[in-house]
């Protein structure tokens, strides 16, 4: 039985390093609940060359694994999760975006 | 300590001024990311998970308050007011923007520092003991040689894209404090008939394939020290793997060539290279000496403190005996219980570089341990430096404790990680305290990796934990019986690995078996390990499997 295809772009902002999510209004967007899923292989990976192609934007953009959740997107593995929320010992990155 | 002379500053000041330019081109969008990634790497300037990390070297863990202060200048006008010093006596920031690096790297130039080669296959920072030209038990200071070797590498044409990254380290005591054994070359000062020379290791390493170094040779003139080490590299740079970075660090290339063979290329390539250095480098290891001239020690004043119980705990965990009979060596620890290991926010620095100016002889250390070290303090001076300590919240007694833990930044901030390090550090620290635990274990090291790449040490802890990836989920691997001093061993894997939250219980497991099984309060943990070996510990950590064997 094959998975359902659910992906995520992401990337780091050039200027900030900040994490960055591919949003549905063709922009980089900072929350992950902003971002678009893609839901087959050949809109996805045409997402990625196009990421590739704004290098004067953002650094190291790939495809995550999604999930659906209540509150939207979220990412499907752990290490992603720390990337939206920042680092577990101080309320920076993320967390610090969402308290400000 | 070494001060820059114009060369240097020279030579930082257009490097500096090369990077800028190069910054400004990435951000024009003149460069590519491909283009630029080597350039930053260069520079010390990573990409982690939530941001840029700049790493800053700390030659042979070696800072003057002014340094000191410098960094925490970094850490408050372009950080998030922190940094965290690092296992390679190295400081990472883990916030700069990319538009500000070429800012902080000219910060830091004010200052004498710099972050070239703290990345890239060539020569790292060289690391040293963190209390050289302190120790009691030192035959010289090794810091004038890690400088000289300093020097050779930063910027050698030969070695700038070696097969992989090249690590030195050096002590000046029998009793090793800078793990030499785990480095690409490891030096060991030695004195034989009254000569000084060194016992040169090599293929030492942790990462995915521990390795401890092997000798190369016993006993190395001084005189021939630099051509040797420049006769391993370009060896090394030779024959070294490169088409499998797994496989192309000198521990691979010394196990797949030879001990001997080694041996034999490095004498015929070391003809040539003496005879190319002329003896330039042994004059400039004169001058370099001259810098680390031992302080105006005072002599007069050799009071004894007089000791609260505190103060009394504080000595007798944290201060170490000194060459000089009226100074201590004070180790600061940065791992207070339940703090981040290895951080230290901008004003703890600010403090510290105080301290060590009205205290010190205006002398800082940083430890691999990840901690900070005033290696030049008087006796008389131990209650009042306490004091102050204590009122900054520095004056945690527990140096070779269970809590002075060894971390990576783990999956927290690391790209590379697939486990967090830094909350099992947390942790272990707070329950064992929390139990009443932690002074009773007694000398303990723990070392903790967020990877199979090591930089938590976790091979050569008496205590080793590994954070792995396990179908998603974060999973701790434990090994024992390591060491990292002069008796260096890799530990032996104990078994299958457990779930953070199974991870801490797994721990005060074996602890208690241990102070069942050790042969009276005075036996370290790791003397009780080799003395019992593995199956008593094996079997506390994995009781069930222990009742399964009996039921079957």
């Amino acid at each position: 039985m094959s998975r359902d295809y659910s992906k995520i772009l992401t990337a780091n902002d050039l200027r900030l390093g900040d994490v960055v999510y591919w949003a549905a209004d063709q922009r980089w967007a900072q929350a992950i609940t902003d971002a678009v899923v893609f839901s087959d292989i050949a809109t996805a990976e045409a997402a990625l060359a196009t990421a590739f192609a704004q290098s004067d934007l953002v650094v190291g953009p790939y495809l995550i694994d999604a999930i659906t959740t209540e509150t939207g997107p979220a990412p499907a593995h752990f290490r992603e999760a720390f990337r939206m929320r920042g680092p577990s010992n101080y309320p920076h990155g993320k967390q610090e975006q969402a308290q400000g | 300590m070494y001060r820059y002379t114009e060369f240097d500053e020279n030579f930082l000041r257009a490097r500096n001024a090369q990077f800028r330019a190069q910054v400004a081109r990435r951000l024009s969008g003149e460069l590519t990311e491909d283009e630029f990634k080597p350039l930053r790497l260069m520079n010390g300037l990573y990409l982690q998970l939530h941001a840029y990390m700049l790493r800053v070297a700390i030659p042979y863990g070696t800072l003057n308050s002014a340094q000191m202060r410098g960094l925490a200048r970094v850490a408050r006008q372009w950080d998030k007011g922190y940094g965290h010093f690092t296992t390679r006596q190295n400081i990472q920031f883990n916030w700069p923007k990319l538009e500000d690096v070429p800012d902080i790297l000219d910060a830091l130039a004010e200052v004498g520092l710099h972050a070239i080669q703290t990345s890239g296959n060539t020569v790292r920072n060289v690391t040293a003991d963190h209390f050289a030209g302190a120790a009691a038990d030192e035959i010289a200071d090794p810091r004038p040689v890690a400088e000289l070797i300093r020097q050779w590498s930063t910027d050698h044409p030969e070695f700038q894209f070696l097969p992989r990254k090249f690590k030195i380290a050096v002590t000046g005591s029998p009793n090793d404090r800078a793990v030499t054994a785990a480095h690409d070359i490891g030096l060991r000062i030695v004195a034989r008939d009254g000569e000084i020379g060194y016992q040169v290791l090599v293929g030492g390493g942790l990462g995915r394939t521990p390795m401890i170094g092997k000798v190369l040779v016993e006993f190395l003139p001084e005189t021939d020290l630099l051509p040797y080490i420049e006769a391993i590299v370009a060896v090394y740079n030779l024959i070294g793997r490169r088409d499998n970075k797994y496989k192309a660090r000198i521990k691979i290339t010394l196990h797949e060539t030879g001990l001997d063979e080694i041996k034999r290329l490095v004498e015929e390539e070391l003809i040539a290279r003496r005879a190319a250095f002329k003896g330039v480098d042994q004059r400039l290891l004169e001058e370099i000496r001259g810098h680390f001239a031992p302080p105006d020690f005072n002599t007069g004043g050799n009071s004894a403190p007089t000791l609260s119980p505190a103060l009394r705990a504080f000595i007798d965990s944290n201060v170490t005996a000194h060459r000089h009979t009226n100074y201590a060596i004070v180790t600061v620890s940065m791992k207070s219980h339940g703090a981040t290991p290895g951080d230290a926010t901008a004003t703890q620095m600010e403090v510290l570089a105080d301290l060590a100016e009205t205290y010190g002889h205006d002398e800082l250390r940083i430890s691999h341990e990840q901690n900070v070290i005033l290696p030049y303090i008087p006796r008389s001076a131990l209650s009042d430096l306490y004091q102050r300590l204590k009122a900054a919240g520095l004056a945690t007694a527990n140096i070779g404790k269970i809590s002075d833990i060894i971390a990576c930044p783990g999956m927290d901030y690391c790209a590379l990680a697939t486990a967090r390090s830094i909350p099992i550090a947390k942790e272990i620290a707070t329950h064992f305290r929390d139990i009443g635990l932690e002074e009773e274990i007694g000398a303990l090291k723990i070392k903790i990796s967020g990877c199979i790449n090591a930089c938590g040490h976790h091979h050569v802890g008496h205590i080793g934990i590994l954070g792995l990836d396990r179908a998603g989920v974060e999973n701790y691997q434990i090994t024992l019986g390591g060491d990292h001093n002069e008796a260096a061993a890799i530990g032996e894997r104990a078994g299958p690995g457990f779930s953070a939250d199974a991870l801490i219980p797994a721990l005060e497991r074996l602890l208690r078996a241990y102070l069942t099984l050790r042969d009276g309060v005075d036996e370290p943990f790791i003397t009780t390990y080799r003395r019992v070996g593995l199956d008593p510990f094996k079997a506390a950590l994995y009781p069930q499997e222990g009742a399964q064997d009996v039921a079957a």
